[in-house]
């Protein structure tokens, strides 16, 4: 059996899942208790009348470092960064401190010029008057060659701890979102070691020995005990359980758009080929744009408490909630006041229903029935609107070869998972607005806790070979060997997919059916003069995300 | 995050699956140090900064500037279909108002293509610039355009292309045609009789370094373009001026492009050429595009860049002053010499030797411009080259009179097709292209 949890800002959904079906789900508020105390009671629960050694996995996606981000609860960080040449990094400044270097490594990884040492240690003195021993290192073009990182934290001794660098978090080019996420990562790094801790000693005490996994933005998981180095990753794992849990819930092996509407947002996700889209570029969280593969989930602010107005010959909705439905007690008309009036909803009353829909009816001069029609007729097309554009934009994103543009897949979603309070209501006429089969699966409303339970480890590495310079590097591992001038495309892929094994060891226990693949390469012939000198070759290998099929568990 | 100033679309198209050779300058491997330090200076998160796919030049849009030779589909290949969409994508996105400034990083490049085109020459088979300018001329009107080109080559084929066009003013500057291919852009050739002072050439020595640019633009181009008030400035950004160019002798640099940019303030930039690829063209890309989105460039520096090392000479600077006055000189009696120079005249013929060095043939060229009084006249070529093509091709530009019109048509309905290879038509005014065999 399978423990599924999803940590929300309120309350905890919890799911058991064993014999292909869902044994059992509760709903914990832990508003007055803390995170810990609420999912000890949510695992209490689900094991009242199950014994702990039947319980293969925990699967857990939190909200702790998110909030602890959003809310400032995070330790005071001595960020050390290295920009050399390019955009005046003062713009990055973030944490408590922060020391700029004088080296500069090139987009090649060739050392153009080490900095000075003495920078590192009149920075030590300082951060350590200020009372801060956690310290974040980036450096520009560490994800090349991580050795300024490298040496920096070298320098720095025993003195400090955890001692955070980019180069181990991802290995994406983008120097202002690795040192975020350099920062983010550290300044949460205390606060997610007691957590895991805390989860550890409370599942031992329940006689829990099965492994405890959390859950990645991307919709991976990682072991919680390796998890303690790498807590940005668990960042907004919220939405990315709701679309594993839809993956695992209908079976989606095609393109196809997920939609979970919500009170007061839609959050719109993709699946590319039957396999969730992610961010381009890594998902932000408050202000900090960051390097951290996340699924992609686009927030509308349209859903079921929107408050419906008539303005200037037409229905708006959204973007505020004035509170709860007019049938629930709230003050102004919304969707959902129209879906119970409908009976698609069981809710309130219909005679509150009625004369909410009457009040905006009679406005429009129509009747309270042709009222509710129309605004989920808007609701539907507002959403199709939204899919369409970020479609739109998704489906143009800079592409760099002839191939590419002329011939790239594109995105056409061949069916909608809807889940969320207005999904079955609203399922008709989204599927007769978007044209395509709309399905609301059995259990939705635990989608969360249940693509929690069934997500599995993902991981990713890129390797840099650079025959010119005879060098290897895989910055995620923290590798950089020498190689051949005979060094190939075709080796790089074989030990690629060696090394992204090796990658998943490292985030957690990596199952026999897991899938490595290559999703990018390129060789490039270097030419200097009229001869060749070496080959670029760049290739990018990951743990396929996929779920636990529900049906053989 | 840092906010751009202006708003800057880029279309960025390195296309990483087309070379001309392995082993040729415009090969897979250009820009790809360029796309690492974009990547990696975070360029696409910057508020202000948008990314744009090109779109593909359509034939018409080739034809409405050039006489592919013996038609479009036989010279013109996909990726230079490509990379005059990314132009006409880059000018789009500004006219449409979506942007402030435009930058289109394609390649190959096209400022050598000229108005006939039997191939590929000095890496350019279209002429990127002309295919978007008259593209968006066709779809937003009329409109009065001047084109810097800042690449170390002198741009003879925009230059060929707008030779008898006022509504485009044509300034070049390069390394001196004595000592780089191709050997022209001299400061006395400066327009056909419809358009006499309207292309400007500022041969600048070897060794020229950022005084000397700068100069250029800050004492000549900049007081000529206030005077010419063109609706667009459009530059032709070639980064080969730079002194680890493998293919040229200048001492440009990345902080004097960035400079350059900021006064010479362009509306769209097109990248032309540029090879020292990893020495160069990231530093020198990225200090275009902060400078274009207003953005602090100071910091933007090759490794190994030492501006005492560069400097030019004071003969250089003296040279450069000189020349500036003299070329200064002609574009303010530019009316005065023409008119000493064509009145009397019903035709203005000039013959012309155009080598492509790329596929290794010669073109020569009789062109005859019409003098006329209420137009700037129709133009006739002869064009025969070693591939065994003789063409005459007619050109009716924008604006041309009623009488020139029906003089030109006539003079292409009544020309033998078996005289030569092919009777080419375009028709400007009509929007019209013709072709008889």
């Amino acid at each position: 059996m399978i423990i599924g949890l999803d940590v929300g800002g309120t309350h905890i959904d919890a799911v058991l899942l064993g014999n292909g079906k869902v044994i059992k789900k509760s709903k914990v508020p832990y508003a007055s208790i803390s995170m810990i105390e609420g999912i000890c009671r949510a695992v209490d629960e689900l094991l009242k009348n199950e014994g702990p050694s039947e319980i293969e996995r925990v699967n857990l996606s939190t909200t702790l470092c998110t909030n602890a981000v959003l809310e400032g609860k995070t330790s005071p960080v001595g960020m050390i960064l290295e920009s050399g040449p390019g955009l005046d990094a003062s713009f990055l400044a973030c944490g408590e401190e922060n020391v700029f270097l004088d080296g500069y490594i090139d987009h090649r990884g060739q050392e153009i010029k080490p900095f000075n040492e003495s920078i590192i240690r009149e920075a030590a003195v300082r951060f350590k008057e200020k009372g801060i021993s956690t310290i974040g290192i980036a450096t520009k073009f560490s994800v090349r060659n991580p050795i300024h990182e490298l040496k920096v934290k070298e320098l720095l001794g025993v003195d400090f701890f955890p001692v955070v660098m980019g180069h181990a978090l991802s290995g994406k080019l983008n120097f202002p979102r690795r040192v975020y996420t350099t920062y983010l990562n550290a300044a949460v790094y205390e606060r997610f070691s007691y957590f895991a801790s805390a989860i550890e000693k409370a599942f031992e005490e329940r006689g829990i020995t099965a492994p405890v996994n959390v859950l990645k933005a991307d919709g991976g998981t990682m072991n919680l005990k390796k998890a303690v180095s790498f807590p940005v990753y668990t960042v907004l794992s919220g939405p990315s359980a709701s679309v594993m849990g839809c993956w695992g819930l209908s079976g989606i092996n095609e393109d196809a758009v997920v939609l979970d509407i919500g009170g007061t947002t839609t959050d719109i996700s993709f699946f590319a080929g039957g396999v969730p889209l992610l961010e381009p570029r890594g998902i932000r969280i408050g202000d900090y744009p960051t390097v951290v593969r996340a699924i992609y989930s686009h927030s509308v602010a349209i859903g079921g408490d929107s408050a419906v107005r008539f303005e200037r010959g037409k229905l708006a909705i959204g973007p505020r909630r004035e509170g709860p439905p007019k049938t629930l007690g709230g003050p102004v008309p919304t969707p959902t006041d129209a879906m119970i009036l409908m009976g698609l909803l069981n809710a309130g009353t219909k005679e509150k229903a009625y004369l909410a829909m009457k009040e905006l009816g009679d406005i429009m001069g129509i009747s309270p029935e042709e009222t509710a029609r129309l605004i989920l007729e808007r609701m539907g097309d507002i959403i199709r609107e939204k899919v369409e554009e970020l479609l739109e934009d998704i489906n143009n994103k800079p592409v760099y070869t002839i191939r590419e543009l002329l011939y790239g897949e594109k995105i056409s979603p061949k069916k909608a998972v809807i889940i969320g309070g207005p999904a079955k209501a609203l399922s008709l006429v989204l599927e007769r607005k978007l044209k395509i089969p709309c399905i609301v699966p059995e259990n939705f409303e635990v989608a969360n806790a249940i693509g929690a339970a069934l997500s599995r480890v993902t991981a990713e590495i890129t390797l840099i070979a650079d025959t010119g310079q005879g060098y290897l590097t895989v910055p995620e591992l923290g590798i950089r060997e020498k190689i051949g001038r005979e060094f190939n495309l075709e080796k790089a892929r074989k030990q690629a997919m060696e090394l992204i094994k090796e990658r998943a060891s490292a985030l957690g226990s990596l199952s026999e059916d897991a899938e490595a693949e290559i999703v990018e390469e390129s060789c490039f012939n270097m030419v200097r003069g009229f001869y060749t000198v070496g080959r670029n070759i760049r290739v990018k290998a990951q743990i396929k995300p996929s779920v636990t099929n529900l049906k053989i568990n | 995050m840092l906010k751009a100033r202006n708003r800057l679309g880029l279309v960025f198209f390195p296309a990483f699956d087309w070379a001309i050779s392995p082993t040729h300058p415009e090969r897979e491997e250009r820009l790809l140090y360029t796309l690492d330090q974009v990547s990696e200076e975070g360029l696409e998160d910057i508020e202000g900064i948008e990314f744009f796919n090109p779109v593909l030049a359509k034939e018409e849009d080739i034809k409405r500037v050039h006489f592919c030779v013996p038609d479009v589909e036989s010279v013109v290949t996909k990726s230079h279909v490509i990379s005059a969409g990314g132009a006409i994508q880059a000018a789009r996105a500004l006219l449409e108002g979506k942007v402030d400034k435009a930058f289109a990083m394609v390649r190959p490049p096209g400022h050598h293509a000229h108005r006939v085109v039997y191939g590929d020459r000095g890496f350019c088979i279209i002429n990127n610039e002309a295919v978007m300018l008259e593209h968006i001329r066709q779809s937003f009107g009329p409109k009065k355009v001047a084109i810097v080109d800042t690449d170390c080559h002198h741009g003879d084929g925009t230059q060929d292309i707008y030779w008898n066009d006022r509504n485009t003013l044509f300034i070049s500057l390069h390394q001196d045609g004595r000592t780089l291919y191709p050997g022209t852009g001299f400061p006395d050739e400066l327009g056909g009789p419809g358009a006499y002072g309207y292309t400007l050439n500022i041969p600048l020595p070897p060794q020229t370094g950022e005084e000397g640019f700068l100069y250029v633009i800050e004492n000549l181009v900049m007081p000529i373009i206030e005077e010419y008030k063109p609706d667009l400035i459009v530059n032709s950004a070639g980064q080969d001026n730079h002194y680890t160019d493998p293919i040229t002798n200048m001492n440009f640099s990345a902080q004097g492009y960035a400079k350059l940019t900021e006064l010479l303030d362009p509306d769209i930039a097109v990248l032309e050429g540029g090879y020292s690829i990893e020495g160069a063209l990231p530093y020198v890309n990225l200090g275009i595009i902060l400078a274009l989105a207003g953005i602090d460039y100071s910091h933007v520096k090759e490794p190994d860049y030492d501006p005492d090392k560069i400097r030019q000479p004071k003969w250089i600077s003296d040279y450069i002053k000189r020349l500036c006055e003299e070329v200064y000189g002609k574009w303010l009696h530019k009316e005065d010499i023409a008119r000493k120079m064509f009145d009397g005249s019903d035709f203005v013929r000039r013959k012309k030797r155009i080598y492509y060095d790329t596929i290794g043939i010669m073109e020569n060229q009789e062109e005859t411009i019409k003098v006329c009084r209420s137009c700037s006249g129709y133009t006739l070529i002869k064009s025969k080259c070693d591939l065994g093509y003789f063409i005459l091709a007619i050109v009716i530009p924008p604006g041309a009179c009623k009488e020139c019109v029906e003089e030109a048509r006539k003079i292409y309905e009544a020309a033998d097709p078996d005289d030569y290879t092919g009777v080419y038509l375009q028709d400007r005014v009509n929007d019209e292209y013709k072709l008889k065999k």
